[in-house]
Order: structure tokens, then sequence, then C-alpha cells
């Protein structure tokens, strides 16, 4: 078992090394100075040259790649074109918005996916069922943005429950932020409850069919009891995949959804930066994205092993991973 | 030298009548399929006529709800709704397709590939798909944009290299798990090299799996293409696409709902067809892979 968490770790190492380098070139083609778009076009040569030297820029590129990653390691960002603060500190202030939005999307989704895929599963075929398969079915159909705007128009502007947008800061409690990101987040949530609530349906009739599970109802276990203790832990590697494959979409979702709300997250950061051409920030944002998302790839991973003690000890591991992630893709 | 039967055209006439007569008694094929067609003659028809001109604009009837002389209403710029639709499906349309084509025609062979040859190339492109899926077509689409710019040609970038993986691993694991049957044996007994085995005898025998995931692929393009022309990643004015005008509704969601309301119901009804196309698709071709999913 060491060993395959090992290889995986490994993996994910190297997967991470070759991302950083595909960011890196991505952004090293891209036309255009950086020391000549911070200065402005009456810039002097020599105060160019100056600033390139200042910012690294005339160094060769292996040396630069070196530097940044060197950077990204001890938390040195580099320092912004435009508003010239250290990138480190931009994130840290967006991220306090972007994370929580995520993870809270994350947690709503997951709290209202799993119990509606246990009693979908549990009432198969009856009204109940078809009810919540149309419903999530149309659930997938909804761009998450879009729900954000009816949302707005709704709960904002019509009944003037909530505030429209915008974030107060932290600073003015845990109750008034957590408030500001409430509606954004049942936007990220709901069509991502819609895809899970599926997964977990089908993952639970899909063990429904196994030997235990009619041993575990003949020796008079509770169908309820039979569902949730024996048939849901079985079925949780699916869903467990695609919630790690959803919290990467949030958190590329919450980009979007930042746009709607006013919330200054890493999307607006993002968006503002590609405006401005300030590539630094672009880079580092994105960077740090991926890494998050390979980090939660490689969790997953060590997942599996938890739910399913089977593969602590066979090689199964790489095969049902691969499986189930086909599975999610589709 | 023996060819192996391949299928006449008899054969194939009487298998797509086949088709269609189990098709037309499955309620999400018809049902996604008329949506689909909808949406699709819509599109089609937008390239010779639309109700009023997309581009030109008419201030003196902006922001109107809707009525008999504009079914959808009208923008702020005066501009119809309901041309602007037809016109944005033909965008939404023609970027998720390509998107889907990309996929295909890259992952496809990628996929067939690594699976023949196996050992150190499967595992490289294993890695390889890994790799992308860090990359969501959002993030892969800003890193393009702060590239090139923005335009309608990234969009379609981004949501292609997001369904390589996609379609590289479904032909991966279709083409381990037709390779050791007797048919390939056969063709390689008969002398026929890899390539040609591949595209005689593995390739179609996965059309239909490529057509249903084909067609989810699609309705997932059809709402990425939406977020990233909502931020502004994606194509850009005066030609309207469905992301485009959410958001430019969104400002005016007090006044204007019906701005904000109508495009977004044409994305839901786009995928929601698509999405039933799929499943109505993958039970009539493919019965063994709808058992306990549906």
């Amino acid at each position: 078992m060491i060993k395959a968490l090992a290889h995986k770790l490994i993996w994910a190492a190297l997967t991470l090394v070759a991302a950083s380098i595909l960011v890196f070139l991505a952004l090293e083609i891209v036309p255009g100075d950086p020391a000549e778009v911070m200065l402005g076009i009456n810039a002097t040569d020599e105060a160019v040259a100056a600033l390139r030297k200042q910012l690294g820029l005339d160094l060769p590129p292996l040396q630069r790649y070196f530097a940044w990653v060197g950077g990204l390691l001890t938390g040195d960002l580099g320092t912004s074109y435009t508003y010239s603060v250290p990138v480190s500190e931009l994130v840290a202030e967006r991220v306090v918005v972007s994370l929580p939005l995520a993870l809270m999307a994350l947690f709503l989704s997951t709290v209202i996916a799993i119990p509606v895929g246990l009693i979908a599963a549990g009432k198969r075929g009856t009204m109940a069922d078809t009810g919540i398969m149309a419903v999530t079915q149309i659930g997938i159909a909804i761009p998450n943005f879009w729900f954000a705007l009816l949302l707005v128009y709704v709960l904002a502007i019509w009944l003037q429950w909530v505030p429209a947008g915008g974030f107060p800061g932290w600073e003015q409690g845990l109750w008034p932020g957590l408030n500001a990101l409430l509606l954004p987040a049942i936007a990220l949530a709901l069509p991502q409850a819609a895809i899970l609530s599926r997964v977990t349906r089908s993952a639970l009739l899909e063990t429904l069919g196994e030997d235990y599970i009619r041993t575990a109802r003949a020796k008079g276990l509770s169908r309820r009891a039979t569902l949730s203790r024996h048939a849901l832990r079985n079925a949780l590697i699916p869903v467990v995949t695609i919630i790690g494959l959803q919290f990467a979409y949030l958190l590329a979702g919450t980009i979007i959804i930042e746009n709607v709300f006013y919330l200054p997250g890493l999307g607006r950061l993002i968006f503002q930066a590609i405006n401005l051409r300030d590539l630094i920030v672009v880079e580092s944002v994105v960077m740090l994205l991926v890494a998050t998302i390979i980090a939660i790839n490689f969790l997953v991973d060590l997942t599996y092993v938890w739910i399913d003690p089977r593969l602590r000890t066979s090689s199964d591991a790489e095969t049902s991973a691969a499986q189930t992630q086909t599975d999610g893709a589709s | 030298m023996t060819d192996l039967p391949s299928a006449s055209h008899a054969q194939t006439r009487s298998r797509s009548h086949a088709f269609w007569r189990q098709a037309k008694s499955n309620r999400s094929f018809t049902a996604g399929f008329i949506i689909t067609a909808t949406v699709i003659a819509m599109a089609l028809i937008s390239f010779v006529w639309t109700p009023y001109d997309v581009i030109e604009l008419d201030i003196a009837s902006k922001l109107q709800g809707p009525s008999l002389s504009h079914w959808f209403g009208t923008d702020h710029f005066g501009r119809d709704i309901l041309s602007m639709i037809m016109v944005g499906a033909r965008n939404s349309i023609a970027v998720a397709l390509v998107a889907v084509v990309i996929g295909i025609g890259v992952g496809v062979p990628l996929g067939c590939w690594a699976a023949s040859r196996g050992g150190l190339m499967d595992e490289a492109l294993m890695r390889g798909n890994d790799l992308i899926f860090a990359f969501p077509a959002l993030l892969s689409a800003v890193i393009i944009t702060a590239i090139f710019g923005p335009g309608a040609i990234n969009a379609i970038i981004a949501i292609g290299i997001f369904n390589i993986p996609v379609f590289a691993r479904l032909a991966r694991g279709a083409t381990l798990s037709l390779l050791p049957r007797e048919f390939v044996l056969a063709a390689r007994v008969a002398g026929k090299g890899g390539v040609r085995i591949i595209a005689e005898h593995i390739l179609p025998n996965m059309a239909n799996l490529l057509v249903v995931q084909g067609t989810i692929a699609f309705a997932l393009g059809i709402l990425q293409e939406a977020g990233l022309a909502y931020v502004g990643l994606g194509t850009q004015p005066p030609f309207p696409s469905w992301g485009k005008m959410l958001n430019e509704a969104q400002t005016m969601m007090s006044f204007a709902p019906h701005m904000a309301i109508l495009p977004g119901l044409a994305i839901v009804i786009t995928v929601l067809g698509l999405n039933l196309l799929g499943d109505g698709l993958r039970d009539v071709l493919d019965p063994r892979l709808s058992k306990g999913r549906e």
C-alpha cells in the first residue's frame, strides 16, 4: 500500500512539474514586453532596460523558470506589473473569498445530493424517483451563472431578501461574510448537486444488485439500514471521484460566478490581470489553481484506499479509479 | 488474400432500419431528437432569414418586452432578441461541434495507439491525460486569451483540449477490450497491419460509444462556451452569442429581465435536448451500458 501511495505521490509531483512548464512556456510566447507595458509608450530605452533587469526579464528563460518555481515554492509569487505589489498579497486578499465560496458550494452540493440519490435509489421506479430524475436532468442543463442571475432577480431584486452582490469583508464578522457568499454558493451548488445525485443513485443501484445486499436483507435488516449501512459505503468510490472532479470544477466555476455577484475573488483578479496584460498575476493564479486541482486528485486517490480496504492489498486501485473516472466524465 | 466479411449495403440498411424502429419507441431519444433538430433548424434558418437584422441598432425600440412585433422583446440597443438567439445558436453549435471533432480527431487515434502499443507509450498517454485534466477549459481559455486576446477560436481550442482526454480514455478502454476478440485475431492472422485492423475492425465497433459520448460532450461544450462568452473569453461583439447576451442582460435585470431569461432558456433547452438524445442513444445502441444507470 505504501508503495502504491508513493507511486501516486511521485506521479502527482511530476504532473505538477509538467503543468508548471506548460504554464510558463505558454506565457513565454506572449508578445509584448511587460517592462514596456509598465512604463508606458513614452519610456526611454534605458528605463525599460533598467526595469527589465530589476524584474529579472533579462535572464535566460531557463533561469527565469527556476526563479519562478523557486518563488512559488517559498510563497514569493513575484511582483504585479500593474499594482507594483507582491502577487502573493493580491492572491491572499482574494483567496479568502474564492476558497470559502467553493467549499460552501461543495458542502451544499454534497449534503443535498447524497440524500436525494439515496431516496431515488431506495424508491426506484416510483413517482418520487421519476420526479427526482426529471428535475436532475433539467438541473444538469442549467448554466450556473444563469441560475445565479435568476436567483438575484427573484431573491435580491424582487423579494429583496438578500443583497444582490458585493462582499463586506471578513473583518465585518463571520455572518455578513457568509451571508454574502450564500447566494453564489447556492447557484454553484445546485447544478452540481443534480449531477452528483444522479451519480449517487446509479452507483447505489449497481451495488444493490450485489449478493451481500441480499444477504443483509435476508438476515432481517430493514431496507433503509441496508441502503445506508451497506450499499452507500460501497457506492462511495464513484461518488467521491465526482466530488473531487466537482471541487476542481467549482474552483474554476467561482471565477465565473464572482462576476455575477461582483465578488472580489480570484476570478475578478484574473480578468483584471488579463485586461491589464499583468501576466505574472495570470501565470501565478492559474498555476495555483492547477496545483490545487492536482492535489485534490491525489487526495481522491487516497480516499479510495480509505473507503475500500480491499485496495490496500491488491493493485486494483488503478483499474477501479480509471474506471470510475471514465464514468464520471460521461 | 481473404477479406473478412464487412457489412454489405443490405446489412447496413436493415441495421439502420432496426435502429430507427427501436429509437422511435424510446422516449428520451424522441424528445431529445425533436429538441435538437429544432435548435439546429433554427440555427440553419438564421443563415438565410431572421425576423430582424442582428447587427443593426434601433434605439427607438430598445428594451421592449415580448410583443407581437418582437416575440422575445428587444435589448438595450433595440435589437430583436429572437433574431439574436437564432444567430447565437449557430455560434454555440459551431464552437461545441468543432470542439467535439477536435476531441475525437486527436483523442481517439491517441487512445487506440496507446492501447495497441501498450507499455511505456500507454503509461505516458494516461499521465498526459491526467495533466490535461488539471486544466479545466476555463483555465486553458484564460491562458490562451492572455496570449492571443479574446475570440471564438480560443473557446474552441480550450474546450477541444478538454475533450481530448475524455475521448482518448474511451478509445483506449474500448480498444483494450476489443483487441483479444476473435475477429481481431482473425484479421491479424489474415495478415492485416495494426493501422488497418484499427481502422477496419476496432473503430467500427466503438462507433456507438463515440456517438453517445460525442453527444454528451456536445452538450457540455455548449455550457462551457456560454460560460466563456459570459466572462468575455469567447465570441466577441457585435456577433451575438448566448453567453454574451446574458452578460449584457446582467446590469438590466431589474427592468428588463426578459433579456436574461430567454437566452438562458435557449441554453437549457439545447443542453437538455442533447442530454436526452445522448441517454436515448445509449439505451438504443448499447443496452448493456444503460443497465443499472437509468
